[in-house]
């Protein structure tokens, strides 16, 4: 029988076979030999891209509607986007009510998205669980918990959008029908019970043994107006001092083909990679946290920073927190818009519009002329900004932890692309890792 | 609405997604049954995460779940199973766009002793997902074939 070789002279090939699911599809290749990693692919398939060449002459009115089937989870962050985009381009902002309404519709997704990635996908990692299943017989509570906040969110979004799939209620310009202070009222026992139960979550996350890994990373997330934590609008910013409007977004980053992926990669125009999304938003944001988050950040042991891509189950633990808090405040302070909408005027420009997802920003651009045709159309959705992240992060990971054994490695690859909640998050467990030993 | 339903002895819950060519199967066979003016049991389009699924048969006493399925035969192939006390076939998870599929829900269900007492999923095999796509004949006759079962297993008359 031949021993074993030490884990630093083995070659190890980790590999994500392509899932066969409807809309998405994702695959993952690191190969290592002698204790260099010698190469990182993360291939991803990104719907959007379809979307694009579908949305050309059709009328700006449709916007919301076409491309809130671009993801089940996240709705409302490509109709929200997408609005702000047409406003832009028929030199309008909408303000006011209607925002905030927009605003609080918003939570509701943030909700909703961030307790099914916190509790189903991303907690059975730490607490070594194959999935939310297996965790369900020893942490029934905490199961419990995410159906309940989940639910919340569900709620909210029926309440604003009409229903808790592909909301249909968003309009350009605001809503079709703006509900009254009565019918947002049963909201919020709900809600105080989430944030009772959220502020439990983030103290438990506190508790997990996070994986030693650190880096770098350039932040760039939205930057509110009115100096609240980013949500629906915002200038983009970045961690080294960039402060741009969505319109200028092309002139700081550019898309890229390569040849592993058919999504295209993101990155500076000076070449260098980014991330978005939660990580981001707090570090660059800290001080737009309502107190009691901003606690609880604290208390959870965080700093104004962070920079170990897998605490981001904490953060996302203070930004569910944060959400929930935030929909309260909204519906406290809620004035029914009349009209629901602002009256929009086509004419021939461009327009930009980025919000934050709760995977990170999503940018949308449209040209539309004097009818309301839409002459062109381009999304760049979070996940495919934060695919050279991942891949980088993983290159880094896996660099620093070949004395892992070949389980640990895979489990830990694994959690460090979830860390990101991209959308290809529905394969839990989708990796494979194949030695070859020398 | 949850509430709305939560009184009722039976659900159908179409599962799928309107734009992707024969993952629209369930959802039409939902659609069609809701049609029939004597059907007793509660009847829901569901395109949403299949998560809040333990919310829609919260209280029933029978689900039926339809769904389209990938599981390697021919397509228009119908399949019932009884996941009452059973897991799905293994063939049929992980199939979901979403976080959470059928499979994975009836599973977190049962975990929580929220799984109605008789768990009933057809199947309908597809074979095209393109967007915007038409539903393949054998999907169209499938679902004919889906609708006369479901309603059987209610126990109304068409």
């Amino acid at each position: 029988m031949t021993p074993p070789l030490e884990p630093r002279t083995r070659s190890r090939r980790i590999r994500t076979d392509a899932l066969a699911r409807v809309e998405g599809e994702g695959a993952m290749n690191v190969r290592v030999r002698d204790g260099e990693v010698l190469e990182v692919q993360l291939r991803i398939y990104e719907p959007p891209r379809f979307f694009e060449a579908l949305l050309r002459g059709r009328s700006y009115t449709e916007v919301p509607d076409i491309t809130a089937r671009i993801c089940g989870i996240c709705p409302v962050a490509y109709q929200t986007s997408g609005c702000l985009a047409i406003e832009q381009a028929c030199g309008t902002t909408v303000d006011g009510p209607i925002r905030e309404l927009r605003r609080l519709m918003y939570c509701g997704e943030w909700i909703e998205s961030h307790a099914l990635h916190l509790y189903m996908l991303h907690a059975p990692d730490f607490l070594g669980y194959e999935s939310a299943i297996h965790m369900a017989a020893d942490h029934r509570e905490l199961v419990e918990r995410a159906l309940a906040t989940r639910k919340a969110g569900n709620q909210l979004l029926i309440a604003i959008g009409g229903r808790a799939e592909h909301p249909i209620n968003p309009r350009t310009g605001g809503f079709y029908r703006a509900p009254t202070r009565d019918e947002l009222a049963p909201l919020v026992e709900p809600l105080q019970r989430a944030l009772e139960a959220t502020l439990d979550t983030v103290a438990l996350t506190a508790t997990l043994t996070m994986p030693d890994f650190e880096r770098d990373y350039e932040f760039v997330a939205l930057r509110d107006d009115d100096g609240r934590y980013p949500i629906d609008r915002g200038r983009i910013v970045s961690s080294g001092g960039l402060d741009i409007p969505a319109e200028a977004f092309d002139d700081h980053f550019v898309e890229e083909q390569v040849a592993h992926s058919n999504a295209l990669h993101s990155r500076f125009r000076d070449g260098g990679s980014y991330m978005v999304g939660p990580m981001a938003r707090y570090s660059l944001a800290f001080d737009g946290l309502s107190p009691l988050a901003r606690d609880a950040a604290r208390e959870a042991g965080l700093g104004p920073t962070c920079r170990n891509p897998f605490q981001s189950i904490v953060v996302r633990a203070v930004e569910l927190l944060y959400a929930i808090e935030e929909a309260l405040r909204l519906i406290e302070a809620y004035e029914q818009p009349d009209p629901p909408a602002v009256a929009l005027e086509p004419r021939d420009g461009v327009g930009c519009g980025v919000s934050e997802a709760p995977r990170g920003i999503l940018w949308h651009r449209y040209e539309i002329d004097a009818s309301g045709a839409i002459r062109d159309a381009r999304i760049v959705p979070p996940t495919s900004q934060n695919q050279r992240a991942i891949e980088e992060d993983l290159r880094g990971f896996v660099a620093g932890h070949l004395d892992l054994s070949d389980d640990e490695l895979q489990w830990q690859c694994e959690q460090a692309i979830r860390n990101y909640d991209p959308c290809i998050s529905c394969a839990t467990h989708f990796l494979k890792l194949d030695i070859e030993r020398a | 609405m949850p509430n709305a339903f939560s009184r009722a002895g039976a659900v159908v819950i179409g599962v799928g997604n309107e734009f992707r060519g024969d993952d629209a199967a369930g959802l039409i066979v939902a659609r069609r049954l809701r049609e029939q003016a004597s059907t007793q049991a509660v009847v829901l389009d569901w395109e949403a995460d299949p998560a809040g699924l333990l919310e829609a048969w919260m209280d029933a006493n029978l689900a039926i779940v339809v769904d389209t399925v990938v599981s390697g035969a021919e397509p228009g192939t119908v399949q019932r199973f009884d996941a009452s006390t059973v897991p799905l076939p293994a063939r049929l998870a992980g199939s979901s766009t979403h976080a959470l599929g059928v499979a994975e829900a009836i599973e977190l269900a049962r975990a929580l002793d929220r799984l109605p007492g008789r768990t009933i999923v057809y199947g309908i095999e597809g074979s095209s997902f393109s967007a915007g796509a038409a539903l393949d004949p054998t999907v169209e006759r499938a679902i004919d074939e889906t609708l006369t079962r479901v309603v059987a297993e209610l126990g109304v008359r068409p």
